[in-house]
């Protein structure tokens, strides 16, 4: 009965996945979503997707985040999703009031072939009440990641929003999945630099919000409508990351050749050129992102991060020893593995393994292209599971593990350390704020390294050291 | 209370004010922001804590990352139940089917972590795709010699206690398929006791000194072996009625074995599921028994009490919790501490729960059935509530409104059951509410 037309007609390696490193699409758009301003989320598809996906969300960021389904019944996965899309589309709209209902598909809505657009087409003729803008990023769970799911509403936000226009000033940022603490340091910077930027999403304040006195239906904050607009006539986008969803796609049966970064989209159609850097961890990549700031503004970085790249060089040189040589296991999204591969390389720290869940094909090259040091000498493994690394682990022993809380089990296996960064954080509190990027951002993943090390030594040591 | 979705508006009523029985057992209202969940993750709660199990998720990967390990359900042996394990379908399996993927994933998991037996939880797009699944199973339980179990859990295929009857299904496969064993004539099996931080632990011990067998915990630190023969039993007793209480109703039907329902939370009804046990089996000195272990914990749990009852006293609570028989448990609970329940609700609850809700609560006091975020933020304020008692999704409401809260589901970390759990109740509302953080909060 299983010899079939199938994937595994060959009857080859397949593996189970177990403890899987990666997370569905629909998430990664939800995240983006929240991004924007007036935007409340919607999955089209069983409820379990969206409160799953809430339930996960909120674990990281320990804020409120409201995100709407469409409750499929078994009706609507026999005769279709439109009842239950518009259903839900004016219940959003009665309760939430917003500027914005930022739609992902699930793999259900995707396989019995519902066609949202023509939903939407539909909705404006019947008898619906109110307005809201809507958007539509095609995320089902079997393609790709939930990074895929990410940039793809991204994508479709810039997609039908854009205008283009005499080019501004000012430019577009596309930060990629970061902490809602590094978004606020990129803001920092680029109004210390004194240009107009656009975070787009921007979700350090719709994702970490200041405690409330009424409940917010929906939070302040994320990139205005006006910003998203504006972004087809800005003088330039700088998108943080080298892989984004620009790979195979996990498991896809064809590319479809779609445009794929909001970014991207923008220099195709609008003109805005497009800088492309790895998410700016450590000097080496730091340095890129000033530098093209520098060139965009044509001012010199401001004293305020020359100062803080000399102490980080400083801080570098004075805890060199502590880290040269050690072996880490970096694990996470694919463009954050890169960044953080390319910093620990510049500090010496070898990767031993550089794993992700996601599956573009580019990720061995991209580490290779940014770790100089010992590039050549990293396991790069894509489409990988935490079972799959434990074992590496287990085989390899490294001396510090590197990414989100899922590895801590690992880590506590075998006795290392862990550094948590990355998404999720489900273990600590602050986990949403942990910063990663800039000259300070490394600064503190650099102490927490380095103090995590010597902390490992001091514990295993017979001889209870108070001074270094 | 004009601010609601329209055709939730039967899905609330006030005590006192309106006299129309509440609406529910019905679907969640599309875009109405439910708390509640799907098919799949109402079976996989329920068979979730079986540890000497795999448990494999068919389907895309979302369904298996969300539900890695994220409850607090103890194991006093295999950890087999805490990871996470899927076929992670792509795109082409979902065109050419997943049936070959599902065969290898399992026979390459059986043969590495040797479970005694298997569950197969189909997801959504199963259902749609139409992959035999029972097939397969089929197979692999002649190739491998254990039950393979398919738990046909699509997520669009009802609610969430839909969910909960296909768990029961499931293990009723296991059930009775072990006639070996011979317990005592002082036998039950424990349904609907999820061992959430150990709290199965303290209701073993508390039936020992009873005198009562325990045959097998559904599915609390379950074992396969232990529910092949749950049948010997002489009597089930079900704590959470709302996920168990099909297989106890099917137990009776095929086997006999009367049920009863209790309640494990707070002195009354903890020891009120003690002395129906004893009341059971009419036995005298089990009674006695019971007298005496409920004498000697509340002799020394009502004194260690009062300081935090002093504190709370007049403090108003809000309840939103899955299953309603839980909050009922609560609202006594939490008047024992000087309490009052101003919001009480669930997402699960059947129409004889809210009634039994409704008198218990006073008046004034806000019911609802599936309830959002925008509710639940309004019937807060509405009320004055200083604490919230719910789950993971509720606790950013509560917190964000500057509100205690306290953890009464599934992730909690800290035993709320028995007696020693309604004094780490009494310490965690007390943390809560008496904080000199709220201070900030003006």
């Amino acid at each position: 009965m299983f010899e079939t037309n199938s994937v595994l007609a060959k009857g080859t390696d397949y593996k189970a996945t177990q403890n899987a490193c990666k997370l569905c699409s629909p998430l990664g758009a939800s995240v983006a979503y929240k991004g924007f301003e007036g935007c409340v989320p919607l999955i089209h598809g069983s409820q379990g997707c969206a409160t799953y996906i809430r339930r996960y969300l909120i674990s990281h960021y320990k804020e409120p985040i409201d995100i709407a389904s469409s409750n499929f019944t078994e009706d609507s996965t026999i005769f279709g999703g439109d009842r239950n899309f518009k259903i839900a589309a004016q219940n959003i709209i009665n309760q939430y009031k917003p500027q914005l209902i930022g739609i992902s598909t699930t793999c259900l809505s995707e396989t019995i072939g519902d066609d949202v657009t023509l939903f939407l087409h539909e909705l404006k003729g019947d008898d619906f009440d109110g307005n809201a803008e809507f958007v539509v990023a095609s995320t089902p769970s079997y393609q790709g990641t939930h990074i895929d799911g990410f940039h793809e509403a991204v994508a479709a936000v810039i997609r039908k929003f854009a205008k283009k226009g005499n080019t501004g000033d000012h430019i577009n940022l596309f930060p990629g999945f970061i902490s809602t603490e590094d978004i606020r340091l990129l803001k920092e910077i680029v109004a210390e630099f004194g240009i107009e930027a656009s975070i787009l999403p921007d979700y350090s304040e719709s994702l970490d919000n200041p405690v409330w006195h009424t409940y917010k239906r929906i939070p302040e904050g994320g990139t205005t409508m006006e910003e998203v607009e504006k972004s087809g006539s800005a003088k330039a986008s700088i998108e943080f990351g080298t892989v984004l969803n620009l790979g195979k796609l996990s498991g896809r049966v064809k590319n479809l050749n779609l445009t794929k970064t909001g970014a991207q989209y923008l220099e195709k159609e609008m003109d805005v050129p497009l800088v492309r850097l790895p998410m700016p961890i450590g000097i080496t990549q730091t340095d890129r992102f000033f530098e093209e700031l520098g060139k965009l503004t044509g001012k010199k970085t401001p004293e305020k991060y020359t100062k803080q790249r000399g102490r980080l060089v400083d801080a570098y040189v004075d805890a060199h020893k502590y880290v040269f040589g050690k072996k880490a296991v970096v694990y996470g999204e694919e463009d954050f593995v890169v960044g953080m591969c390319s910093f620990l390389d510049e500090i010496g720290i070898e990767v031993a393994l550089a794993a992700s869940g996601g599956e573009s094909g580019l990720l061995e090259g991209e580490i290779l292209k940014h770790c100089p040091e010992n590039g050549d000498k990293i396991t790069v493994r894509e489409g990988y599971d935490f079972e799959s690394i434990r074992e590496w682990c287990l085989a390899n022993k490294p001396d510090i593990l590197v990414g989100h809380s899922k590895g801590y089990y690992i880590a506590r296996e075998l006795g290392i350390p862990i550094v948590r960064v990355g998404f999720p954080i489900h273990d600590r509190v602050g986990g949403q704020r942990i910063k990663h990027l800039g000259y300070s951002g490394t600064q503190e993943l650099f102490d927490k390294i380095v103090n995590a090390l010597i902390e490992y030594k001091q514990d295993s040591s017979p001889v209870g050291y108070k001074y270094m | 209370m004009n601010q609601f979705l329209k055709d939730r508006e039967t899905q609330i009523v006030t005590k006192g004010k309106h006299s129309a029985e509440i609406a529910c057992e019905k679907k969640s209202l599309a875009g109405s922001v439910s708390q509640r969940a799907c098919v799949f993750c109402g079976s996989r709660v329920v068979l979730y804590p079986i540890a000497d199990a795999l448990h494999v998720i068919h389907g895309p990967v979302g369904c298996a990352s969300y539900t890695w390990d994220i409850r607090g359900a103890l194991s006093s042996g295999p950890q087999l139940h805490r990871l996470s394990f899927t076929t992670d379908l792509k795109e082409r399996d979902v065109v050419f089917g997943g049936e070959k993927k599902l065969y290898h994933a399992l026979c390459e998991l059986i043969d590495k972590h040797q479970p005694k037996a298997a569950f197969v939880f189909s997801t959504c797009i199963i259902g749609v795709i139409g992959d035999d699944v029972e097939a397969v199973c089929r197979q692999v339980t002649r190739e491998k010699g254990i039950d393979v179990i398919p738990v046909m859990s699509e997520g669009f295929n009802g609610t969430k206690k839909d969910g909960y009857k296909i768990a029961c299904g499931a293990l009723s496969k296991l059930v009775g398929t072990d006639d070996s064993y011979k317990p005592s004539k002082y036998s039950i099996n424990i349904l609907g006791d999820f061992n959430l931080a150990g709290e199965l632990w303290i209701l073993a011990e508390y039936y020992k000194k009873l005198g009562v067998e325990l045959v097998s915990c559904m599915t609390g630190d379950g074992r396969v072996e232990q529910i092949r023969r749950a049948h010997k039993a002489t009597l089930n007793v079900v704590q959470c009625s709302g996920s168990m209480v099909h297989l106890a109703k099917e137990m009776k039907e095929k086997y006999g074995i009367p049920f009863m329902k209790v309640s494990y939370f707070g002195i009354e009804d903890m020891s009120d599921a003690l002395y129906e046990v004893a009341r059971f089996f009419k036995d005298e000195e089990m009674m006695q028994n019971a007298r005496e272990l409920v004498r000697e914990e509340i002799s020394q749990l009502l004194p260690a009490l009062q300081p935090y009852r002093q504190k709370l006293e007049g403090k108003k609570a809000a309840i939103y919790v899955g299953g309603a028989f839980k909050a009922i448990s609560l609202v006594k609970a939490l008047r024992l501490l000087g309490m009052k329940t101003v919001v009480v609700g669930s997402q699960t609850g059947n129409a004889d729960d809210y009634k039994l809700l409704k008198e218990l609560c006073d008046d004034g006091t806000i019911i609802v059935d599936d309830s959002n975020p925008n509710e639940l933020s309004e019937f807060v304020k509405l009320t004055g509530a200083n604490l919230f008692i719910g789950g993971v999704k509720e606790r950013p409401i509560a917190h964000k409104l500057g509100l205690g809260f306290c953890d009464h589901n599934h992730e909690r970390k800290e035993a709320l059951a028995g007696y020693v759990g309604m004094m780490n109740f009494a310490k965690e509302v007390y943390a809560s509410v008496t904080s000199p953080v709220w201070k900030f909060i003006k």
